[in-house]
């Protein structure tokens, strides 16, 4: 038994396993956005653009939850089940952040005469960045619910598995954030 | 401590409980067959779902098809069922199109995939590599609810006062983008992308958990090399699935913008009724790429699991292992990878840059050879093999003969020059109904006649099935073929009438001929229906563990089996599951231990 248990450590868990595979069919989703954007620029009728200022805010927010995330986790590994709950809260709280920032983006944006259906380059803005916010939002969401269930269960589960897809899936927005804010920056 | 043990240990309770399948007996109906997390009657859901499915789409093909053989004729009772979509029992033109587009949706989409993948993949995956259900058979459960509920959204969007979608299958903007452009273009047009995407949602959570389950939850001994072919294809499958749906889903969303948000991702200069839309700086040919970067690898998402199913048919009932295991598993990775470098041979004619367009048809040409491959190794399995012809069987060599067929027009079509002539003839009918229409629903029912009993404890009438068979068979060739011809004469997809057309006058009897054929044909699948509905509650019972002589794992559960398929322990695998006719064995069933004297395979 012994001998099988240690075998298993190195093995990654079923359910993990599942997260990556929804990760990368994730990333197809945004790859195939980001080709079309790439091949859709390289033809007429595109207009550049100037991203708001606020979203090197929202992305510096998203980077440091990335890190409370990181906190929380080791914290639950190492049973400091008070520092764990802060921790998530806090990273719940700028997730929460990092939504409205962007929105506020979104409203700066369309401000300056940079709407949705103005010019493709624009819809294609709107769409990255927007189903971007959505993966966070279901993010955040996601969080609550484990909030809610730390903050109120009295059978304690302490099963570390939850606690580490979460902050899987948290740190794969925070890259994908990464990548789409440099993407856009860079090519435009 | 397994996988195995971590996730399901405790639904089963099968530690050292040989009574495992006795706590299960007080599921209540609606655990059991409705909301089930077993990935049997999961599997029994999507089947049943695509068969009904099946006989929707099919009947809309047989109503255009009436009106492709004898345009000149009325049929009051068309009237009937359709009401103002054939007034006077002629066919709306309009309609002709919703038919069109609908038969493709739900025969390509619904049936062939979620139908066939669904069903064998739940079913045999778990039972196929020794586990006691899949990695998450909630999220299973989920997958299909998701597809039930897409069903539902295309079923609705039959019903709408301005039809269902029209715009053919691939769905092309600028006239899929555009409510004003046709009648299936308005509400019809959104259920169909709606549908789609819960579709897609669907079979990305089905395909994660395959994924996740032959890659985690093997029994002990059953190492990749292992593993049954089906596993291999249905895992090739997943993986297609997975990186390609949801890249559709982004053209689909993008689609969705450009119709009810304003946004011109795929419109540019269009004048529409004589006006002129404000929309500008899009591209429809952008659309067209992200479809058939899906397109192209769907068509193998139907065409990997059946022949999966195919060679491990074969091999069982050739009594002889496969030929070229490797050779197999390395093929059907070679088509998968090829399938994600090919789509653009599907616009040759979009006024693709030639150069580029050379290297597609490189690469085209190229998945001529897995797919060489593969028709070599079952040739050479059936050689002087002790052939059973069960109804199994007869349509796995059916699947062949049907695959040979439509890779040959294939490699015509790979050739853009030749496309150029081709594209969008009644050739490419021709070439996909047979290649992946017909040969997708020969590996179905092969892996239906000869799965059946494990299925339900009992069998198939086999009389019926012989019947079915042959008028299938034959019928095939009948519709499909003669279309190679009217291709060849450049006779145009997708048309409702060719009377009026001088240089397609010709065609009128062969019209009449294949429409006529059609009817038949889908008469014989009612038999089928019949067949299979009758047995599951009528047919005769298996009274044997392993009716078909079989080396793999699901042989080796009880006859009827329940919730985590194996009373025991998980049996354990020592070799892989093609020792056929070995050592003067007729076969050595996997569970076996590799004797000392054996010789290797
Ligand atoms: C040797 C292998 C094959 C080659 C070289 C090949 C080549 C092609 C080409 C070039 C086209 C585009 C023709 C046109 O629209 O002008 C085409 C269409 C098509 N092929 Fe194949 N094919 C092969 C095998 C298959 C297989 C195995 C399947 C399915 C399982 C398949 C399914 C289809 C479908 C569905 C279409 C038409 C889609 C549409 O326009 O509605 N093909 N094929
Ligand atoms: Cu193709």
């Amino acid at each position: 038994m012994d001998l099988i248990m240690t075998n298993q450590q190195k093995r990654i868990h079923p359910h993990k396993f599942t997260l990556w595979v929804v990760i990368c069919s994730m990333v197809m989703m945004f790859a195939g956005l980001t080709s079309a954007y790439i091949i859709k620029r390289n033809q007429a009728n595109w207009l550049t653009f100037e991203l708001p200022v606020i979203f090197w805010y929202s992305s510096a927010i998203i980077i440091l939850s990335s890190f409370t995330m990181m906190i929380s986790k080791r914290a639950f590994a190492e049973r400091e089940m008070g520092k764990y709950r802060r921790m998530l809260a806090i990273t719940t709280l700028l997730g929460i952040t990092f939504i409205v920032l962007q929105a506020i983006g979104f409203y700066q944006l369309s401000g300056s005469g940079i709407t949705l259906t103005r010019n493709v380059a624009f819809s294609f803005l709107y769409v990255l960045v927007g189903l971007h916010a959505l993966h966070v939002i279901g993010g955040v969401i996601t969080l609550t619910v484990m909030l809610v269930r730390v903050f109120s269960r009295k059978s304690r589960n302490y099963s570390i598995v939850p606690v580490e897809m979460m902050s899987m899936y948290w740190h794969f927005v925070d890259l994908l954030w990464i990548y789409l804010f440099v993407f856009l920056l860079m090519i435009r | 401590m397994s996988n195995e043990a971590i996730l399901h240990d405790q639904h089963f309770g099968t530690h050292d409980a040989p009574h495992a399948h006795e706590h299960h007996d007080h599921e209540s109906f609606i655990t059991k067959y409705v909301f089930s997390q077993d990935h049997k009657m999961i599997s029994k859901q999507f089947l049943t779902t695509g068969i009904i499915w099946a006989i929707i789409g099919g009947l809309f093909s047989v109503i255009f098809r009436l009106q492709l053989g004898y345009p000149d004729s009325t049929f009051p009772w068309l009237q009937d069922l359709l009401g103002h979509w054939a007034k006077g029992g002629k066919l709306d033109p309009e309609f002709y199109y919703s038919l069109v587009t609908m038969h493709g949706t739900i025969l390509v989409f619904f049936v062939l995939t979620a139908g066939l993948s669904g069903t064998f993949a739940n079913f045999l995956i778990p039972l196929q590599i020794g586990a006691r259900d899949m990695a998450s058979p909630f999220l299973n459960m989920l997958s299909y609810w998701f597809f039930f509920t897409a069903s539902m959204v295309m079923l609705s969007s039959l019903f709408v006062q301005t039809g269902p979608a029209s715009g053919g299958w691939t769905i092309y903007p600028p006239l899929s983008a555009l409510g004003e452009a046709s009648e299936g273009s308005k509400i019809g047009m959104d259920l169909w992308l709606v549908s789609m995407a819960l579709f897609i949602v669907s079979t990305l959570l089905g395909g994660l958990n395959y994924i996740s389950t032959i890659l985690n939850m093997r029994t002990k001994g059953m190492s990749m090399t292992r593993m049954p072919l089906t596993i291999w294809a249905l895992f090739f499958t997943a993986i297609l699935g997975v990186l390609s749906f949801p890249v559709l889903l982004s053209g689909a969303i993008l689609l969705l913008f450009d119709r009810n948000l304003g946004t011109s991702f795929y419109l540019s200069d269009i004048v529409i009724n004589g006006k002129i839309l404000p929309n500008e700086g899009g591209s429809p040919i952008l659309f067209q790429h992200l479809f058939w970067f899906l397109g192209h690898p769907e068509v193998y998402i139907i065409v990997l699991p059946a022949m999966g199913m195919v060679s491990e048919i074969m091999a069982i009932n050739s009594r002889k292992p496969i030929f070229g295991y490797m050779a197999m598993v390395g093929s059907l990775f070679a088509i998968t990878s090829l399938a994600f470098l090919v789509w653009a041979h599907h616009m040759f004619v979009s006024g693709l840059n030639p150069f580029l367009g050379s290297f597609f048809v490189l690469l085209t040409l190229l998945i001529a050879v897995p797919s060489a491959i593969k028709v070599f190794n079952w040739l050479t399995t059936l050689w002087r093999g002790n052939i059973r012809f069960t109804p199994g069987m007869l349509f796995a060599i059916g699947f062949v003969s049907m695959f040979i067929s439509g890779g040959l027009t294939g490699i015509f079509l790979g050739n853009s020059a030749l496309d150029i002539h081709l594209h969008d003839t009644y050739f490419i009918v021709a070439h996909f109904h047979i290649v992946m229409g017909v040969a997708g629903f020969f590996g179905m029912f092969a892996g239906l006649y000869h799965w059946f009993p494990k299925m339900y404890g009992r069998y198939m009438n086999n009389t019926l099935a012989y019947i079915h068979f042959w008028v299938t068979l034959i019928g095939a060739y009948l519709i499909f073929w003669p279309m190679h011809y009217e291709g060849l004469a450049g006779m145009p997809r997708r048309y409702y009438d060719f009377s009026s057309w001088e240089s397609f006058k010709m065609f009128a009897g062969l019209n009449e001929f294949i429409s006529f054929v059609s009817i038949i044909v889908f008469a014989a699948q009612l038999l089928f229906v019949v067949n299979f509905f009758y047995s599951i509650f009528k047919g005769r019972k298996v009274t044997t563990q392993n009716p078909w002589g079989a080396t793999s794992l699901e042989w080796t559960t009880p006859i009827r089996p329940g919730h985590g398929n194996w009373l025991g322990e998980i049996p354990e695998v020592y070799r892989w599951p093609y020792d056929y006719g070995k050592d003067g064995r007729d076969f050595i069933p996997q569970t076996e231990p590799v004797g000392e004297h054996e010789s290797k395979h």
